[in-house]
């Protein structure tokens, strides 16, 4: 049976959470409405801001903008770019991990290479792999490699001292000591790379496809500018944010799934 | 009776950038089958520096080890050792984390599955081995890292502060459970502790370590008259305490020399 202060604390607890929701939402409608009504009452230029009934027009007219083959262009490019950022950077972590000598020498042009902003060498990857979707995944995979490099190899540094002194009292070797103590103990460091990656692999194919394309929403946004669609830019942008949302959620359950497989709980 | 270990004339310097470093100065014991053996001394002294070099863990800069009069060098499979941690993989299930070593020796094989197994029953985990470490209490841990040790079937055990992590009471209860253990399976015992009490209740013999470099100062024999002596009713013994006051009083003037 649940006490009386037990339930109230439930019911006060509920009633704060529903709160939140409520005002998140009341906050988006307002925003809309009120961005809709002074667009109506041209109060606002609606040629330059768009409107929310603009906005879901085009979105609901998904045809007529190939607007699905857009976002699939994108989708597919961060991926691809996401993937191939967090793989590689993981596995140049495990080598910089195993040579203590490559990773002092590596040190110093990381550090570099780490405050560089990456759209900088957008010319030059596009010279060098081609104009296309190449390109935009190089992009990707630069934007997110360093930083996958940098937090792996301290979350692989960081690994208790202990765990390992102990594995080597069983005579453990250094691939058993990857294998069975640093990789595992890592499982969060990981994680963590996964959803900062999946924000960076996004702002690396958008500003790709800023320099480079025929298509992907970074192009819309572009292209949408430039011919003063606004509704197109505004459209693009929201759907691009959804996108983002998905990505992140499904690294999230990610996540989920592999704290409650028990192991980690 | 021959020794089981013998540490004959180890020393051992550091480099390090600003200079040299001498940690250990002439060590030389003997260690009988079976035997427990406390170290204590100063801290920063190098006591686990010694069971460092035992075990094979660092190398030495001179002298040699014995066991069961053979030289040895690097890692011997003889010797077990226990750290200040329980040192459990809390992603593997206690079963799993009992094998480890076995696993990185690359010898798990039926009869060794059958050993851990039965030293699981003997010591009630048997029913925990599918579970987590992190649903076992701190003294049950210690139980199980003791059992991944004991399942390579080593002769000596060295443990280097091994208890000094748990809170009081379950030190005093877990001092007690692998002092039984280790009695239990014939095992000779080194031990390194800053906790003078610890020492005397768990020793047959006590080895006053000095200052650094630090060399065998003074080596106690601890007898108690109580028969089936363990290491909580001896605590009791009037001796206890005479024990206790002489190496209390013998590592405080190393300290505030």
């Amino acid at each position: 049976m649940k006490t009386n202060e037990r339930k109230l604390y439930l019911q006060k607890r509920r009633r704060t959470k529903l709160l939140v929701a409520i005002t998140q939402i009341f906050i988006l409608v307002a925003f809309l409405g009120i961005w809709e009504w002074m667009a109506n009452k041209e109060m606002i230029d609606s040629f330059i801001t768009s409107q929310p009934s603009r906005i879901w027009a085009t979105l609901t007219n998904l045809g007529a903008n190939d607007l699905v083959k857009h976002i699939q262009v994108t989708a597919y490019e961060t991926i691809v770019g996401f993937l191939l950022g967090t793989l590689l950077g993981i596995i140049i972590a495990i080598i910089l991990w195993w040579s203590d000598f490559l990773a002092k020498v590596a040190d110093p042009y990381l550090v570099v290479l780490n405050s560089l902003p990456k759209v900088a060498l957008g010319p030059i990857i596009i010279i060098w792999v081609g104009a296309g979707t190449q390109a935009i995944i190089v992009m990707a995979v630069a934007i997110s490699l360093i930083v996958t490099i940098l937090e792996n190899l301290n979350g692989f540094l960081k690994t208790d001292e202990n765990l390992i002194k102990m594995a080597k009292t069983f005579k453990a070797s250094k691939l058993q000591i990857l294998t069975k103590i640093i990789l595992p103990a890592n499982i969060s460091t990981f994680i963590n790379s996964l959803k900062v990656n999946i924000g960076l692999s996004l702002v690396g194919v958008i500003s790709g496809e800023f320099l480079v394309s025929k298509a992907g929403l970074g192009y819309l946004i572009v292209y949408g500018g430039q011919v003063f669609k606004l509704d197109l830019v505004m459209t693009s942008v929201i759907i691009l944010g959804v996108l983002a949302g998905i990505m992140y959620g499904a690294v999230v359950l990610l996540e989920k799934v592999i704290l409650n497989s028990k192991k980690f709980r | 009776m021959k020794p089981i270990l013998e540490v004959k004339n180890i020393s051992k310097t550091y480099q390090t950038p600003k200079g040299e470093i001498q940690a250990l100065q002439n060590i030389n014991f003997r260690m009988k089958e079976g035997e427990f053996v406390s170290l204590i001394g100063p801290s920063g002294c190098g006591k686990s520096t010694l069971l460092s070099i035992i075990s094979g863990l660092e190398e030495k800069t001179m002298g040699e080890i014995y066991i069961q009069e053979k030289k040895v060098e690097g890692i011997s499979p003889e010797i077990g050792y226990m750290l200040q941690k329980d040192c459990l993989l809390e992603w593997r299930t206690i079963w799993s984390n009992v094998m480890l070593g076995l696993e990185l020796k690359g010898i798990r094989t039926k009869e060794s599955k059958a050993y851990v197994e039965s030293l699981l029953h003997k010591y009630h985990l048997y029913e925990f081995k599918d579970k987590y470490p992190q649903e076992l209490s701190g003294g049950m841990r210690q139980r199980v890292a003791l059992i991944r040790t004991l399942a390579i079937k080593p002769k000596i055990l060295l443990l280097d502060e091994a208890f000094s992590a748990l809170d009081y009471q379950t030190r005093i209860m877990v001092t007690e459970d692998i002092y039984h253990i280790l009695r239990k399976e014939h095992i000779t015992a080194l031990i390194v502790t800053h906790d003078i009490s610890e020492a005397i209740s768990m020793s047959d013999r006590v080895f006053v370590l000095s200052k650094r470099p630090a060399t065998i100062k003074d080596i106690h024999k601890i007898e108690f008259e109580t028969k089936e002596r363990n290491p909580l009713n001896c605590r009791e013994s009037p001796k206890f305490s005479q024990y206790f006051n002489t190496l209390w009083k013998e590592l405080g003037v190393d300290e505030n020399k």
